[in-house]
């Protein structure tokens, strides 16, 4: 339990931290100006497709919201505490490196699923023009708010690597850019006419899209859930390791 | 409370520690002294736990701190080198923050840091952001952090530095109070610092322990300590060496001043002489006119230039 009320501690000192910066209400703004932007202005919009459905217009994008919003979130998380100095104090306390690594990557999330949550106009929206399948909508919530958690979980790797967050947001954009496009619609194509469907198959199996796209038809897969869990603790894993490589003698 | 044995860290192929043993006691404060880059601050680091150490092992009040961490760091208070703080919290918040971590809940909690608060006088800054706090505070706001948990042992780098000389003053004599019941390792390279808190001194050069003992104990390392200033008018300064060289306890003798009417003159003994030395002197001059005369104590600058500078010291008496 007392790990428990380590982890609660950090992750209530770096909600805090975030709330009290300009950059959180600058990132949901954003957020929420993107999404209904692209629900509701770019073709097909969700007015002109008649569907009580939020798949194509709505979840469709957020990969690619994701891939330059989250690394934003997470890349102060570790780079800034080098920079400050401050590391030196948090994991000089009696705590885990885990629990730090695990408090802070809660914080970063729940904070993303606020950002996502104030989403909920959209779900009205449909369900006050039509009668959608409201069910279909909650598991494509918990597709995009793991996929966020897995983007974030790669953001801290490389947050941890530097002191410097802008290098931190570049390599944290282009490994989540590979984890789209191993799984996106044109790369694939091309992938099949040069190759053995196995290894299409192998290289799609690690695209966040490919396992976000059964969330959005309201499938909660247990196979999706794990590829989405197990990138996040893959990281996080990689994050204590470099954190140990610092330190290390 | 703390034991050091055989410490050691590379960097690459650059030792910055190497082969450091030392213990501190409860109602010790201990000072550590070097020039920059000596391996006072990876030292600490180890200590704390901060980085692993190349070999070697350090315990805590009995724990191992690769071992067992949690434990040995739960009796542990570190101030890091230039006292970092999460800047986008409060003071009060980031006190709240520091004692929550540290297991205290509740009454506890805010007790400890009333009682850090005003310890280290930060009620007009309690509710202002950490950034905006001047270097002085946000010092006294990292090191109440260190505090807040009464810890056994306290590890301080360079708590005084960036700070007024009455902060100073305070910083050391709250140091030097709590050192009575708690065991105290702090760094510095203000050497007045050494006399004014510490119990015990290490110099530390280039990674290795060079002088460890009580500061008189260091001060006695010095070549003055020991050595008679002399001050004598109406006569020659060859003809006064003379005389004092014929003396059986003197080693040598040095002109310091020669004006018109008064020679200034350094005596040194030899060795097994050291405190009769005035006395003989005395007997030997009762024919001069004395006008000074005063036994050196020896400088702690002068033995820290000479332990971790051997050669530009030498350099520079030539």
């Amino acid at each position: 339990m007392n790990a428990w009320a380590n982890i609660r501690t950090i992750t209530k000192r770096e909600l805090g931290a975030y709330f009290s910066s300009p950059l959180a209400y600058v990132f949901i703004v954003i957020f929420l100006l993107l999404c209904g932007f692209f629900a509701f202005a770019v073709q097909p919009t969700l007015l002109d497709r008649g569907q009580a459905s939020l798949s194509a217009t709505f979840f469709f994008w957020h990969p690619w919201f994701y891939l330059f919003l989250v690394p934003a979130v997470g890349m102060r998380l570790w780079a800034e505490e080098r920079r400050v100095g401050t590391i030196e104090l948090l994991l000089t306390m009696p705590i885990t490196a885990w629990q730090a690594i695990v408090g802070k990557f809660l914080a970063s999330w729940l904070f993303l699923g606020v950002a996502l949550a104030l989403t909920f106009p959209v779900v009205i929206t449909v369900n006050y023009l039509g009668s959608p399948d409201n069910g279909i909508i909650l598991a494509g919530y918990v597709g995009s708010w793991l996929m966020a958690g897995a983007y974030l979980a790669v953001s801290c790797i490389t947050s941890a690597m530097t002191r410097t967050q802008v290098v931190s947001f570049i390599i944290s954009v282009v490994i989540c850019l590979f984890l789209i496009l191993a799984g996106f619609a044109p790369v694939v194509r091309l992938l099949e006419h040069s190759t053995n469907t196995w290894l299409v198959d192998l290289v799609t199996s690690f695209s966040v899209i490919t396992h976000f796209e059964s969330f959005q038809k309201g499938v909660l897969d247990s196979r999706d859930i794990i590829f989405f869990l197990s990138v996040i603790l893959f990281s996080l894993f990689c994050t204590s390791v470099i954190l140990r490589g610092h330190r290390a003698g | 409370m703390i034991k050091v044995h055989n410490l050691a860290r590379f960097f690459g192929t650059k030792r910055a520690v190497d082969g450091v043993s030392f213990s501190v006691d409860r109602g010790e404060v201990l000072g550590f002294l070097g020039p920059n880059g000596a391996g006072k601050s990876t030292t600490m680091r180890m200590i704390t736990g901060f980085i692993a150490p190349s070999a070697g092992s350090v315990t805590v009040g009995g724990f191992d701190i690769v071992e067992h961490p949690i434990q040995a760091r739960r009796l542990i208070g570190y101030l890091p080198e230039n006292a970092p703080a999460y800047t986008d919290m409060t003071v009060y918040g980031f006190l709240n923050f520091a004692a929550e971590i540290r297991g205290l809940r509740g009454d506890a909690r805010k007790q400890a840091v009333n009682r850090v608060v005003e310890t280290c006088f930060l009620e007009s800054v309690l509710h202002q952001s950490v950034e905006t706090l001047s270097k002085g505070y946000r010092h006294r706001t990292c090191f109440a952090q260190s505090i807040i948990h009464d810890p056994d042992v306290l590890v301080l780098d360079e708590p005084t530095d960036g700070l007024d000389p009455n902060q100073k003053h305070e910083v050391r004599q709250l140091i030097r109070r709590m050192g009575k019941n708690k065991a105290i390792v702090f760094s510095t390279h203000i050497l007045e610092e050494v006399d004014a808190a510490c119990t015990r001194a290490i110099i530390i050069d280039r990674g290795r322990i060079v002088a460890n003992g009580t500061p008189e104990e260091l001060r006695q390392k010095s070549e003055w300590a020991g050595a008679i200033t002399l001050r004598v008018a109406g006569i020659k300064a060859a003809d006064l060496s003379q005389k004092l060289n014929q003396l059986p306890m003197v080693r040598q003798t040095a002109i310091l001043k020669e004006e018109s009417g008064s020679v200034t003159v350094r005596v040194f003994p030899r060795s097994s002489h050291t405190g009769v030395l005035a006395g003989s002197i005395a007997d030997a001059a009762k024919s001069w006119r004395i006008e000074e005369l005063h036994t050196e104590e020896g400088r702690l600058d002068e033995v820290f230039r000479n332990i971790t500078m051997p050669d530009t010291a030498n350099k520079e008496k030539k």
